[in-house]
């Protein structure tokens, strides 16, 4: 069998004393080419060394870190509501979500029940920051594959989206919406106006999308049967989220373990097949209708309790409380000062983030900080497979395949 | 979906096959956590994997913890196996000391113990044997220490101008 790039083993290059003359020949006249760390078309910082035989990769290295920023350890000297701004830097694109599954860790911890209302708002804002995602994801595909129009005018949508967090928290991309035990505020007027917008204009601009995407030849062309993985092979990887449901296993933590009432909702949850390119675009494109379907359920039925729990320990007082209340004002200064200790316990708490399953491991020895956390970060699980899904693609392809994965250099890399 | 088996049912299947190298058996907020001894530890990993009754067929999470005053077992490796047909979770921890943090690898059960085991390697300096590229991956090559244990402090304690000695960081 004449060695190339298809039938060449993966590991040949690490296993040096195995190798024969002839792979060893055929490793000497193979090019190295540096993919990254600034390159434009990775969307972050990441670094692939790889093997080139013309234009077919035959083997690459990952080298990660690059925004390596150390949240466990300041994890571990913070106070519980000051590690909510770390988590929004995990995967960026989707920070609510990040948000709620350390409020709800946290809650858990706390063994604090918090209201339905507040459960609604948290599902809203969480299906409106795996739309961004996903959105995020399938356009700047297309800009890897050669259609810049998605990356153009969808961004509208997510436009809206980052409108409806400013409601709902004051800020737009690093949101820290939310606080242990609730949200900080109502669903407002305005908030639930957009919203409304927003469940009219998405699908319809989902519409669109689906016109120029999905039956189109040049991308088809550029997506179907590229980096393929098996279901066997994703499961072993550590896959979750969309990149493990393209793959065509049903897995998603909202049905699996409900959390936040999701048990409340009806919606679908949409598989591929051959765990290519083109699945893990139609996943996220079925997911994001299965969102707003979502999304219009909760703000249906959404409940009149209160947005936050009665938690004085943990919840801040309203600020106009602290002025006049002597009760309001010690709660304030301790929770701000971080003086409040947590009980000791130790809790794993996994949300379905935009790309998988999100844990989060908390020991807590009774402190006002963690005494261990750790962030289950789905792509960080995941990135390990990428080059071995890139054997065998032309370079082109590649870019494709990293841009389908979702790999977001903050979740990666912490 | 509910937890298809109990946490009393899935520790006797565990102690059954491994008698007293299952011990300290909890149920933290209602997760099965198991102590084992590293020489069981891969047999363990397997057995739940391939066990008819528990079919934990995905590993979640591995990740240490560092105990700076349990002498002798510094160091906890905790290991997050998942069962999805059982909707089951079971935490399997291994302790090590930190003369000889080692712990054999599971890469030949689960391939995404590789850069999870680096990880830890990188963080803690638990040694994973058999490790096929036991070498770090989010610090710099350079770094000579392991900087998520307990003895290193976040901020460079020579600085003066961040002491706070009222609320104490």
């Amino acid at each position: 069998m004449e060695t190339t790039a298809e039938t060449i083993p993966f590991d040949a290059l690490q296993d040096a004393p195995t190798q024969s003359q002839e792979v060893a020949n055929y490793i000497n006249e193979l090019t190295t080419l540096n993919l990254g760390p600034t390159h434009p078309a990775t969307h972050g910082v990441f670094q692939n060394v790889l093997q080139m035989d013309g234009e077919k990769i035959v083997s690459g290295v990952s080298t990660i870190g690059y925004i390596h920023r150390a949240f466990e350890k300041i994890a571990e000297h913070r106070p519980f509501y000051q590690i909510t701004p770390l988590t929004d830097r995990l995967n960026y694109c989707s920070s609510p979500i990040n948000n709620m599954g350390w409020h709800m860790t946290v809650e858990k911890l706390l063994q604090i029940e918090i209201p339905r209302r507040a459960q609604y708002i948290r599902v809203i804002a969480m299906e409106m920051a795996r739309l961004a995602d996903h959105l995020i994801c399938n356009t700047i595909l297309g800009v890897d594959t050669g259609a810049y129009s998605g990356f153009l005018y969808a961004f509208q949508q997510r436009e809206l989206i980052y409108e409806i967090y400013e409601e709902i928290c004051g800020s737009r991309l690093t949101t820290n919406m939310g606080r242990v035990g609730g949200m900080e505020r109502d669903l407002n007027e305005t908030a639930i106006r957009k919203i409304r917008q927003l469940l009219v204009e998405f699908p319809a601009m989902l519409k669109e999308m689906e016109k120029l995407f999905n039956r189109n030849r040049i991308f088809m062309d550029r997506t179907i049967d590229v980096g393929p993985i098996t279901a066997e092979r994703a499961m072993s990887y550590g896959f979750t989220g969309p990149n493990l449901r393209a793959a065509g296993v049903d897995y998603d933590i909202r049905v699996h373990s409900p959390y936040s009432c999701y048990n409340e909702f009806e919606f679908d949850i949409p598989i591929g097949k051959s765990g290519d390119t083109y699945d893990r675009y139609m996943v996220r494109h079925e997911e994001m209708y299965q969102s707003l379907s979502i999304i219009r359920q909760a703000l249906d039925k959404l409940p009149t309790d209160g947005y936050h729990a009665d938690a004085p320990h943990y919840y801040l007082p309203p600020k106009e409380e602290v002025y006049r209340n002597m009760e309001a004002l010690i709660y304030h200064f301790k929770i701000i000062m971080g003086e409040i200790d947590a009980p000791a316990g130790e809790v794993y708490h996994a949300v379905e983030g935009g790309n998988g399953e999100l844990g989060f491991y908390l020991i807590s020895d009774g402190g006002r900080t963690p005494y261990r956390l750790h962030f289950r970060r789905p792509c960080y699980i995941y990135y390990q497979a990428y080059t071995e899904m890139c054997k065998g693609a032309p370079l082109s392809d590649a870019i494709a395949i990293m841009s389908s994965l979702n790999v977001i250099a903050g979740e990666l890399d912490a | 979906m509910k937890q298809a088996i109990s946490n009393e049912a899935a520790l006797q299947i565990l102690q059954a096959r491994f008698g007293s190298d299952i011990f300290d058996g909890s149920e933290p907020y209602g997760m099965l956590t198991v102590y084992t001894k590293r020489e069981r530890l891969i047999e363990l990993l397997e057995f739940v994997k391939e066990s008819p009754e528990l079919q934990m067929n995905f590993l979640t999470d591995i990740t240490a913890v560092h105990y700076p005053e349990r002498a002798g077992a510094e160091f906890d490796v905790v290991y997050h196996c998942h069962s999805w047909p059982l909707n089951f979770r079971l935490r399997i921890k291994v302790s090590v000391s930190v003369d000889d943090p080692s712990v054999p690898t599971a890469v030949p059960v689960h391939l995404c113990a590789n850069w999870l085991e680096r990880e830890c390697y990188d963080f803690f300096g638990i040694i994973f044997v058999g490790h096929p590229n036991l070498v770090r991956i989010l610090n710099m090559d350079e770094m000579d220490y392991h900087p998520m244990r307990k003895e290193y402090t976040l901020e460079d304690p020579t600085r003066r101008d961040k002491v706070d000695l009222q609320f104490g960081r």
